[in-house]
C-alpha cells in the first residue's frame, strides 16, 4: 500500500498566516501519527515564489499535494479535519 | 443608483475610461470602460463574454498600449488564442512582445478535498504574478463564478469575491469580470453586489427563429450612458456594437446635388437630380422598373468616382449584374474598381436588428457616398411591420447623419390619394419616385410619377417609362385635347397628329404657291403698265418739241413778213434772223 519512497506531500502557503501555521502544525502532526518514518514534507511560500501557483494551479491556501505515490492528490485547507486529511490522502488508519 | 451622475465634460473631474476598441461601445459609454474599476459583463452561455473579454484586451495591447491579463477559469489558453485566430488578433504575437498574459485557473471539484478553513490567496497571488510580469493595465476574468461550483464553501468566497474586486481597484486595473445569467438575478450568484461600477448586459434572444445579439449598460457610475439595448453582431470582424436610435435629427441638410443617372429625371427634379444625404424611395410593382432606377443611381455614383454599396436583399450580385447589362449599364466595372460593393443576404437570413447592425458595419467599412437597398420591402419577412419602420427609420437616419445617399427601393402599389407603404416609411422619404404599369387599350405602360420632392420645385408631370438597351428614358406622356395618353395610344396619336400636320402643310404650300403666282402677275401687269406710261411720256415729249418748233416758224414768219413790210418802207433795217428771240 505504501511505496518504496513513502509519501512525498507538497504544502504550499503564503506567508506565515495563522492558516498556513496551524496548516503546518496539523500536517505534521498527522504524518507523525501514520506515517511515521514513511514521509517527506515540502513547504513552498507562494510569496515567495509566485510562479509556482500558476505552474502547479494552486487557488486555495493552504493546499496539500500528495505528490507520491501517484496519483496527484489535491487537498485544501488549514487540515483541522483529520479524518479528511486521510481520506484525501488516501491513508487507511490502522 | 442614486449617486449616478451625469458626468459634464470640461466640467469638474470625471472617471477616466478605457477604450473597449469595440465600435459602437465606446459611444455608447461615450469612451470606454471605467478606468481603473472592475465591469461586470454578465449574459447567458454563447452570449460572447469570453469574445468581448479578449477584444477588450487586444485591443487595448495594440490600440492603448495597455497590456492586459486573462485569467480563464473555462478554456483552456490554447483554446482562447486559437478561438480569436480567425479574428486576426496575434495573441501569442502579444504574449512574445510581453503584452498579453493568459493564466488558466483550473478548480475540478472531484479532484479537490476540503480539510478546514482555506481562502484563495493563491488566486490573488497568481492574478497579481501575472499582471507584475507585464505591467497589466486591464484584467479579464472569466468566468469566476466557476470557483463556486469548484469549491464547497460559498460564505467562503463570497468574502474573497468582494476582497478580489476591491483588490483589483486598489491595483488600479481596469477589469471585466464576467458572470453567467441567472434566474431573475444578472448573474447566477449574484456578483452583481460586488461589482457596483459598472454592469453591462449581453443577450442574445430568439425571434421567429432568428437571434438577434443585445446590449445594454444597465449601469454605469458616474458618467452618462445610453440606455437602449443595443444590437450588436459577432463575425469575422469581432464585436460591433450599433449604437443607433431614432434621436438623429440633428444632421446637416446638404445643398449639394447629386445626379440619379437618368438624365430625363434629373430634368424633372430642377435639372439637378437629388440632394446629397437625401433619403430616396421608389416604390412600385414587381416588374415596374425599381431596380433598373436603382442602378442607374449606382451607375452615376460610381461614374462620379464614389463609392456605393448595393444591399441586395433579393437577387445575388451575379444576376442583378447581368440584369443590368440588358439595359446597357455595366456594373461589374465598378465592383473591380473597388466603387461598388454588393452585400446580398435573404432578409430571412438574420433578425432585423442584426440586418442593422450588419449595415451599418459594411456603410461604416466601405464609408460610401451612396447606399441603395433592394427592396426594402423585403425585410418584412424578417420581423413585424412596426420593426421594420423603426428598423428603417433609424438606418435613414444613420445614413443621413453620414451624409449618405440612400435609396430604397419599395415593393407595392401605390395609388395616388392615399400614397402609403406597408412599412410606413413615406414620411422619412425626401424624394419619392412611384412607378406604376398603367392598363389601356390592351397594353400594360410603365409610369413614373414624382409623388414628391423635398426641398425643390420639381415637375408634377407623370411621365411614360421607356426601357431599352441604353437604358431609361421618360417621354413626356402626350398632353393634348385627347387627354393624357401612353403607349402606342400616344403613339397613334402622335401619328394622327403628324398626318394632320403634313395635310397643312401641304395646303399651306399650296396656298403660297397661288400668292406667288398673283403676285408675280401683278408684277408683270405693273411692268406693262410702266412701259405704256414711258411710251405715253416719250410722245409727249415730242408733242411738247414739235409745239415749240411750229411756234418758232410762227415768230419767223412773222418776222420775215415785217421785215418784207419794213422793206417797204425803209432799206436801212435789217431783218433779223428766224432762230433769233427778238433783240431789242
Amino acid at each position: 500500500m505504501t511505496e518504496y519512497n513513502g509519501y512525498s506531500l507538497r504544502l504550499y502557503v503564503a506567508g506565515q498566516t495563522p492558516k498556513s501555521i496551524a496548516a503546518i502544525a496539523n500536517l505534521k502532526k498527522i504524518c507523525e501519527q501514520y506515517l511515521t518514518g514513511q514521509y517527506e514534507i515540502e513547504i513552498i511560500d507562494l510569496m515567495k515564489e509566485p510562479a509556482l501557483a500558476v505552474r502547479h494551479q494552486i487557488v486555495a491556501i493552504p493546499t496539500l499535494i500528495r505528490q507520491l505515490p501517484e496519483p496527484l492528490k489535491r487537498i485544501i485547507g488549514d487540515l483541522s479535519n483529520t479524518e479528511k486529511v486521510l481520506v484525501g490522502l488516501d491513508i487507511r488508519p490502522n | 443608483m442614486a449617486d449616478k451622475m451625469r458626468a459634464k465634460p470640461g466640467d469638474l473631474a470625471t472617471i477616466g475610461k478605457s477604450p473597449t476598441g469595440i465600435r459602437g461601445l465606446d459611444e455608447v459609454t461615450q469612451g470606454g470602460l471605467p478606468q481603473g474599476r472592475p465591469t461586470l459583463l454578465c449574459g447567458s452561455a454563447g452570449c460572447g463574454k469570453t469574445l468581448f473579454g479578449m477584444t477588450f484586451l487586444y485591443n487595448g495591447a495594440v490600440e492603448c498600449n495597455e497590456p492586459g491579463v486573462f485569467i480563464a477559469f473555462e478554456e483552456q489558453p490554447e483554446d482562447l488564442i486559437k478561438n480569436v485566430g480567425t479574428l486576426k488578433y496575434d495573441i501569442e504575437k502579444l504574449i512574445a512582445e510581453k503584452k498579453f498574459a493568459i493564466d488558466h485557473i483550473e478548480i475540478e471539484r472531484t479532484k479537490i478535498a476540503e480539510s478546514g478553513e482555506y481562502d484563495l490567496e493563491g488566486l490573488f497571488i497568481r492574478l497579481a504574478f501575472a499582471i507584475d510580469s507585464i505591467s497589466a493595465k486591464r484584467v479579464v476574468v472569466d468566468t469566476i463564478e466557476t470557483l463556486f461550483s469548484g469549491l464547497e464553501n460559498e460564505q467562503l468566497l463570497r468574502s474573497e469575491l468582494r476582497r478580489l474586486f476591491e483588490w483589483l481597484k486598489a491595483k488600479g486595473v481596469t477589469a471585466i469580470i464576467t458572470g453567467e445569467r441567472g434566474e431573475g438575478t444578472l448573474t447566477r450568484y449574484g456578483l452583481e453586489e460586488y461589482i457596483a461600477d459598472c454592469v453591462i448586459l449581453l443577450d442574445n434572444r430568439l425571434h421567429d427563429q432568428l437571434s438577434t445579439r443585445r446590449l445594454r449598460v444597465i449601469k454605469y457610475r458616474g458618467s452618462a450612458h445610453g440606455t437602449n439595448e443595443y444590437p450588436f453582431i459577432i463575425d469575422e470582424h469581432g464585436i460591433t456594437v450599433m449604437p443607433i436610435t431614432s434621436s438623429g435629427l440633428a444632421h446637416e441638410a446638404s445643398t449639394e446635388r447629386v445626379p440619379s443617372g437618368i438624365p430625363d429625371l434629373d430634368q424633372m427634379l430642377e435639372g439637378k437630380g437629388y440632394y446629397k444625404g437625401s433619403s430616396i424611395l421608389v416604390s412600385g410593382m414587381a416588374g415596374s422598373g425599381k431596380s433598373i432606377v436603382a442602378a442607374h443611381f449606382v451607375d452615376a455614383t460610381c461614374a462620379s468616382g464614389h463609392r456605393c454599396i448595393y444591399f441586395a436583399m433579393e437577387e445575388s450580385p451575379h444576376q442583378i449584374i447581368r440584369n443590368m447589362r440588358s439595359i446597357g449599364i455595366d456594373l461589374q466595372k465598378w465592383v473591380d474598381k473597388k466603387l461598388l460593393r454588393f452585400c446580398a443576404r435573404r432578409p430571412s437570413l438574420l433578425g432585423l436588428e442584426t440586418h442593422l447592425a450588419t449595415m451599418y458595419r459594411d456603410v461604416a467599412d466601405f464609408e460610401p457616398a451612396a447606399v441603395v437597398i433592394d427592396p426594402i420591402s423585403a425585410l418584412l419577412s424578417a420581423g413585424m411591420t412596426g420593426d421594420v419602420h423603426s428598423m428603417v427609420l433609424r438606418l435613414a437616419d444613420f445614413l443621413k447623419g453620414r451624409g449618405v445617399t440612400a435609396l430604397f427601393t419599395n415593393l407595392g402599389i401605390v395609388s395616388g390619394e392615399n400614397a402609403t407603404t406597408e412599412i410606413q416609411i413615406s414620411s422619412l422619404i425626401d424624394v419619392w419616385l412611384s412607378l406604376y404599369n398603367r392598363e389601356s387599350n390592351g397594353e400594360h405602360n410603365r409610369q413614373l410619377y414624382l409623388l414628391k420632392s423635398r426641398g425643390m420645385a420639381h415637375s408634377n408631370q407623370v411621365r411614360e417609362f421607356i426601357m431599352s438597351s441604353q437604358g431609361i428614358k421618360l417621354r413626356a406622356a402626350y398632353v393634348g385635347p385627347e387627354g393624357v395618353l401612353s403607349g402606342s395610344a400616344r403613339l397613334a396619336q402622335e401619328a394622327k397628329e403628324k398626318a394632320a400636320a403634313l395635310v397643312r402643310e401641304q395646303d399651306m404650300e399650296r396656298r403660297s404657291r397661288e400668292l406667288e403666282r398673283k403676285r408675280r402677275e401683278t408684277m408683270a401687269q405693273i411692268e406693262i403698265l410702266q412701259a405704256q406710261l414711258a411710251s405715253e411720256e416719250t410722245e409727249a415729249a415730242l408733242l411738247r418739241r414739235e409745239g415749240t418748233a411750229r411756234e418758232d416758224q410762227l415768230r419767223a414768219d412773222r418776222v420775215s413778213m415785217g421785215v418784207s413790210r419794213q422793206t417797204a418802207a425803209g432799206l436801212d433795217k435789217r431783218a433779223p434772223k428766224p432762230s433769233d428771240k427778238p433783240k431789242k
